[in-house]
């Protein structure tokens, strides 16, 4: 048997796990990373020559940060590890790969998507002026960059992060000027038992509430977001209290987010299936049990495949890693994978409360005002796309998208659509579910012309 | 206002770019959006459909709001790029319909 080609799409938790399992069993695969250092967007490493401690960077999580770079580390020769490549297109058994400024072409018998995943958003008012950032982003600007994204910051939203950016912003010396979160706090005490009953990792989470209100910081429930304020640069948040009434805040930073959404524009390329996720409230790519999608040789991890976080996403890596050891024809996995499978089941039940305690604010997607901006790229407003909807009479997003622009620039999507589609099921009157999926385009990220004047590869 | 949180690492070179010609001082290994941002500069570009005042947003590679033009070459994420000294960086200038 000739020696399959396995390449790995995304050095976080779950691709890096994945590389290690093939590693062990003497495949080498292609990692292919989008950023210059491996880690993924959880446990981003700082740059080269910066020497902040673990502890310092990453809090709770130091000793698994470490323990994923130091195991990155040793694999050294037995992988082709090659960073800052962008994967912009799937064609049949290809992958086009810009990396460089150089274009290339890479052959696959099997291919692993671990392409991790990046914050949801819901548009408001305000949201587009220099300052506002999402909630992922002010994580990254604090443990990549060693940075704060403002003086005095707001952080709100619906999400297992916004505590915790909260907390760690706090923890920098950052005055946080508040914690607003969208959901009712009856909701939280409907997923108080999941979460306890979730072990340490649940405790955790509820030990980051009890610091803020150790440091003094107001952690608000039920509120609604009115508008940032501030014409080039963010001077205050207002919002609506749970009882309706409005109040303002001064910072000069906001960061927001309504948990994160898989980055799947690949896995569609490719042609995989999806599925509407009740639980996330999102598409994903249809997997088996052990993380194969519907089409032969490509297989899905972490939270590209579905929104579980860090631990579970290093799970699935191995897990798809042992799948697709065992279509390889190599030794039986079965042992393995029912350990594996243990393991998953015991984070199922805690994963559920989260995603209870942090439910996705569809109501506020469907109210967004006409004049509020929907998308980013196209500035297209809410209102127009509601015209375009009543007199165009799209049946489904993709269509919606091609008589309003909404969704058609640079971020092909990614961060207006889940709005979009909730705005367009309110005016069909369905579910969003049956609102359609916005299609993904090659490249999935816009590219340069000038790299293919220089291309190289094997069917260049 | 963006504002580093740690004094540089003494291992770490300084680095001298330039912002629509006013030169900034950043640190060897940091993004050019954090360099940028750190030093004032929160707009990043002209949403090239409204004219709109825009800067980072996701801070990893997303949502395409922090392009700058780098020696030249326009439409460059300013957070996935690392600073080099000697980079000069301009607002970005693409208009709709140009691409």
């Amino acid at each position: 048997m000739r020696p399959e080609t396995v390449i790995i799409v995304g050095a976080g938790p779950a691709g890096i796990r994945a590389a290690m399992v093939l590693a062990e069993h003497g495949i080498r695969p292609v990692v292919l990373d989008e950023a210059p250092m491996s880690g993924g967007q959880i446990f981003r490493r700082q740059p080269q020559g910066f020497t902040r401690s673990y502890a310092k960077l990453y809090g709770y999580e130091a000793r698994r940060a470490e323990a994923l770079h130091t195991a990155f580390d040793a694999l050294g020769p037995r992988i082709d590890y090659r960073p800052g490549a962008l994967v912009w297109n799937v064609e049949g058994r290809r992958l086009q790969v810009l990396r460089d400024g150089v274009n290339e072409t890479l052959a696959f018998d099997r291919l692993l998507f671990a392409t991790g995943a990046m914050d949801r958003v819901i548009p408001f008012p305000g949201w587009t002026t220099p300052g506002v950032y999402t909630l992922g982003g002010a994580q990254v600007a604090l443990k990549h960059q060693a940075c704060a994204i403002g003086r005095r910051v707001v952080f709100f939203g619906s999400s297992p992060l916004l505590p915790l950016v909260a907390l760690q912003y706090a923890a920098a010396g950052v005055a946080v000027a508040g914690v607003f979160d969208t959901t009712p706090r009856r909701a939280k005490i409907a997923a108080l038992p999941g979460v306890l009953a979730g072990g340490t990792t649940g405790l955790k989470g509820l030990s980051y509430l009890a610091r803020l209100a150790l440091k003094g910081i107001r952690y608000h429930h039920g509120i609604t977001p009115v508008a940032a304020i501030g014409d080039r640069t963010v001077t205050g948040f207002a919002y609506l209290d749970a009882g309706g009434r409005q109040h303002e805040t001064a910072c000069d930073a906001v960061a927001f987010g309504y948990g994160i959404k898989s980055e799947w524009q690949l896995a569609d390329l490719a042609g995989c299936r999806f599925a509407f996720d009740a639980d996330t409230h999102q598409w994903r790519v249809e997997t088996d049990a052990e993380g194969r999608s519907s089409v032969e040789g490509i297989y899905l991890a972490g939270d590209g495949a579905r929104i579980a976080g860090a631990d579970v996403a290093a799970e699935t890596g191995e897990r798809a890693a042992r799948a697709i050891l065992a279509d390889t024809g190599g030794p039986d996995q079965g042992a393995a994978l029912s350990t594996i499978a243990r393991r998953l089941a015991r984070h199922a039940g805690l994963r559920q409360a989260i995603d209870r305690a942090f439910p996705f604010p569809a109501h506020l997607a469907r109210e967004i005002p006409d004049d509020c901006i929907l998308c980013r790229c196209e500035a297209v407003r809410a209102g127009e796309f509601r015209a375009a909807i009543a007199a165009l009479g799209p049946d489904e997003v993709n269509r919606a998208k091609a008589f309003s622009r909404v969704g058609m620039g640079r971020c092909q999507g990614r961060v207006c659509g889940p709005a979009a589609a909730e705005i367009l099921a309110t005016e069909l009157g369905r579910p969003v579910s049956e609102a359609g999926r916005l299609r993904s385009q090659p490249p999935v990220k816009p590219i340069p012309i000038a790299a293919f004047q220089e291309s190289k590869g094997d069917a260049a | 206002m963006f504002r580093r949180r740690a004094q540089s690492d003494p291992g770490l070179p300084p680095v001298s770019i330039r912002f629509e010609g006013r030169t900034i001082a950043a640190t060897g290994g940091e993004t050019l959006a954090a360099a940028l941002l750190a030093a004032g500069e929160e707009v990043f570009r002209a949403s090239p459909v409204s004219g709109a005042p825009r800067g980072p947003f996701c801070l990893m590679g997303a949502c395409f709001e922090c392009l700058v033009e780098i020696d030249g070459m326009p439409g460059q994420q300013a957070c996935m790029t690392i600073v080099r000294d000697g980079m000069d960086i301009r607002r970005d200038r693409i208009v709709e319909g140009e691409e």
